[in-house]
């Protein structure tokens, strides 16, 4: 715990305890709602409400969120010294990460504007949209919105940043123990708030509909096209043990 | 071979009269909920007509269903595995409730709350997606009775996919009922489309089923049912779709839409087929000889090979005799006047249609002809007010030969019963030459014109025996939660259909009806309504 010396209580709550919590509630909150909640956990798909603006922003948003997830991948999780020992001089790596970035940046701005614009201004739609969805809808565009600014504002146009040295020794090391929070405390401050505002998005994770991003159907690949199955012999549930079911006429989703 | 047991149902479209008790009767048992108020189950449609949702019948556009590709292989219609997974994030083959139509309500209380004035207050549509007034311009029943026809029906894939000729004979405008459910496939796309792995065909019966903890919302089997007959709740985001009331079923009851149709038009039975042959005959190169390649995946219950194959498969004993005793079998394989409806889809429907007839009865009569005379109706039975084109897009991939034989069949019941009822000289050459021999116009008369309860509905219960047994300790062990008043008293018991009689201490018996009838000796004035059925 070495690197914790000198670090105040303020830096430790938003780049240690915030972190650690935030990780917790992901976790346990998956398990509890993966076992609790079979009946929930879809994507909430409202391609029966609404379709032409669909078919443009929800494409759009989640390959560009791909791309930009493969983007934090290596500017966050691959250390930089791994980088320079394959021989990417440091220009090279910015030049790419902020092109490829800016790639990726557009396509989710892009995407997220149709489908907020979509959630915000098409009634049956909007009609659709439980708190949850709200709070992780505004969690996610608050994170997309900075994580633009930081790519394109100081990356791609400004005189760039090297989040290398402050935020990925910070993240790395919350996984093995040693968080560096000097790096991040002294990072600069839209990289600071990008960071919290994703750590709300996991903890928000599990009690959203963001859960269908597990349920990707790679499987389907492989597995036969006809599924047949037998009647078991099984006890039922016990009442009120089953999860979550169709509700009462009339009580909301 | 691999024996399997289908339940399968057939439909008698001469005696359809267009009540919707089906739809009513079906909508009322599932889907009087939230999300699904767009959702029929069991919907009726006239014919002609663009059917629920609109033009569902065109793959063209909806894109349902197998197809061949260029070397013969059967492929979902829609496209493969990896184009399925790569559009995952929007499916093009959707409709969308425009199709169906906007669900609305009435907002009722504005008839008795409105400030008192000089005229009546009324109420508008209101929207039940958005709550706000709308104008319902579409909808399940929209088209009923030909309603809006001369602007809407020409779009009819059935009349579009027709030849000229026949088309000009819409002038003299003919009409049927047409009620649909799910047809339980034994090829089904709705399941080979399910990325999840949600939907599966029940082994003992051969219902489809979605499996609603482990559906994921990605409703590709919307899209991949030709038929449109898996939706999507728009409130829990999960697709349901026709259950062939399975726990109906299971106690060997016939589904809520049969037993409440008023013209007793629906036969449920067991079906025997070979389900290693299905993929191949699935995969019959020209579309028209799908029906004849279905027809040989069905196995004859007669057959001692069969029977034996059967039993080894593990089929039970009372199932065997069910499907021995199966009208639905008798009108699909034995006398051959049930046809499956668009058998081009290729995936194996498992409810049939007996063609409607009874309007060129009334043709010929009117032409002059006596209608006892089967030469003048077979005449004219190609002459027939339904064109026997539009009968053959709808049942048989467009050949006609296999929708003239059947109507042929009933119309020469009819003039053979009619002679024997009058004491003339039944015409039984003409018989012979439809292909039936006197016994089978004998069971064909008993199935289609006076058939019990008991012959029309030949549905062995589920063996459940050992799931029974753990049920019924579970009950006596006395869960703690189903005390008097207790939170598990509101449960739902979706495992206990069979023995909720049973565990509050009733008694279950088949009546002389054929029934089943559970006996509820339940005197507390706290149970639920309805418990004593």
């Amino acid at each position: 715990m070495s690197s914790l010396r000198g670090v105040t209580a303020f830096q430790l709550f938003w780049w240690v305890i915030l972190p650690y919590l935030a990780l917790a509630t992901f976790v346990i909150g998956h398990v509890w709602r993966y076992r609790y909640d079979q009946f929930g956990w879809t994507s909430r798909s409202t391609q029966l409400q609404e379709r032409r603006l669909l078919k443009w922003g929800s494409p759009v948003f989640h390959y560009g969120a791909f791309a930009a997830i493969a983007g934090h991948v290596v500017g966050i999780l691959i250390p930089e010294r791994w980088t320079r020992a394959v021989g990417i001089p440091e220009n090279a790596y910015r030049w790419f990460s902020a092109g490829a970035g800016t790639l990726a940046a557009v396509l989710v701005i892009g995407g997220v504007i149709v489908l907020a614009a979509r959630r915000l201004f098409v009634g049956r739609v909007r009609a659709t949209t439980s708190p949850v969805d709200w709070v992780a809808l505004i969690l996610l565009a608050v994170v997309i919105v900075l994580g633009i600014v930081e790519t394109v504002g100081v990356g791609l146009l400004g005189h760039g940043y090297d989040y290398r040295r402050s935020v990925s020794p910070w993240f790395r090391g919350l996984f093995d123990g040693s968080p560096d929070v000097a790096a991040i405390a002294h990072a600069s401050l839209i990289y600071q708030v990008h960071a919290v505002a994703a750590w709300a998005v996991i903890a928000v994770w599990p009690f959203s509909r963001l859960v269908h991003a597990w349920s990707y159907p790679v499987w389907y690949l492989w597995r036969p096209f006809i599924v047949y199955r037998s009647r078991v012999a099984g006890r039922p549930n016990e009442p009120g043990t089953s999860g979550r079911r169709w509700r009462k006429i009339g009580v909301r989703y | 071979m691999r024996v399997m047991a289908q339940v399968c149902m057939v439909m008698n479209l001469d005696k359809c009269i267009g009540c919707h008790t089906c739809s009513v009767t079906c909508k009322q048992t599932w889907t009087n909920r939230p999300g699904v108020e767009y959702v029929y189950f069991n919907n009726v449609e006239t014919k002609p007509g663009l059917g629920y949702p609109a033009r569902y019948e065109d793959q063209g556009q909806w894109k349902g269903g197998w197809a061949l590709d260029r070397k013969g292989r059967l492929r979902l219609r829609a496209g493969g595995r990896v184009r399925r997974l790569l559009s995952i994030f929007y499916n093009p083959d959707l409709p969308t409730i425009e199709d169906y139509h906007d669900p609305f309500t009435y907002d009722y209380a504005r008839l008795i709350t409105a400030p008192s004035g000089t005229r009546a207050p009324s109420v508008s549509a209101r929207s039940v997606l958005t709550g706000r007034e709308m104008n319902p311009r579409w909808g399940a029943n929209w088209e009923d009775d030909l309603a809006g026809a001369p602007q809407r029906a020409l779009a009819d894939p059935n009349i579009v996919a027709m030849s000229e000729r026949v088309r000009l004979e819409f002038e003299s405008v003919f009409m049927f009922y047409l009620p649909r459910i799910c047809e339980h496939c034994l090829n089904p796309s709705c399941v080979a489309s399910c990325p999840s792995g949600a939907m599966y065909k029940r082994a003992e019966d051969g219902i489809v089923l979605v499996d609603q903890d482990r559906c994921r919302g990605w409703r590709f089997c919307v899209s991949g049912c030709p038929y449109k007959k898996v939706y999507f709740n728009h409130r829990t985001g999960k697709a349901e779709k026709c259950t062939l009331c399975f726990p109906r079923i299971e106690a060997g009851l016939p589904t809520i839409c049969s037993e409440t149709c008023v013209g007793r038009l629906r036969y449920l039975g067991l079906v025997l087929y070979d389900a290693d042959a299905v993929t191949a005959a699935a995969a019959t190169r020209d579309p028209e000889d799908l029906y004849e390649a279905q027809l040989g995946v069905f196995l004859d219950p007669e057959d001692p090979a069969v029977l034996a194959e059967a039993a080894n498969a593990g089929i039970p004993h009372d199932w065997l005799g069910a499907a021995r005793r199966s009208p639905a079998y008798a009108l699909i394989a034995r006398h051959r006047v049930a046809l499956p409806l668009h058998p081009e889809f290729r995936t194996m429907p498992m409810v049939w249609y007996i063609p409607p007839l009874s309007p060129v009865a009334d043709v010929t009569a009117a032409a002059g002809y006596d209608d006892t005379d089967p030469d003048a109706v077979f005449a004219t039975i190609d002459a027939l007010r339904i064109p026997l084109e539009y009968l053959a897009n709808l049942f048989t991939a467009g050949r006609v030969a296999p929708v003239r034989d059947a109507l042929r069949r009933l119309s020469v019941i009819r003039s053979v019963m009619r002679a024997t009822q009058l004491g003339l000289d039944p015409p039984l050459e003409r018989a012979v030459e439809a292909g039936l021999g006197s016994a089978d116009v004998e069971d064909l008369f008993r199935l289609l014109a006076i058939a019990r309860y008991e012959d029309r509905y030949v549905v062995p219960p589920a063996h459940a025996e050992e799931a029974g047994r753990l049920l019924a300790q579970h009950s006596l062990s006395g869960c703690s939660l189903e005390s008097e008043g207790g939170p598990g008293m509101g449960g739902d018991g979706v495992s206990g259909f069979h023995l909720a009689g049973a565990a509050a201490g009733g008694v279950a018996g088949r009546d002389a009806d054929g029934r089943l009838h559970l006996r509820v000796t339940q005197t507390s004035p706290t149970s639920r309504p309805g418990a004593d059925r």
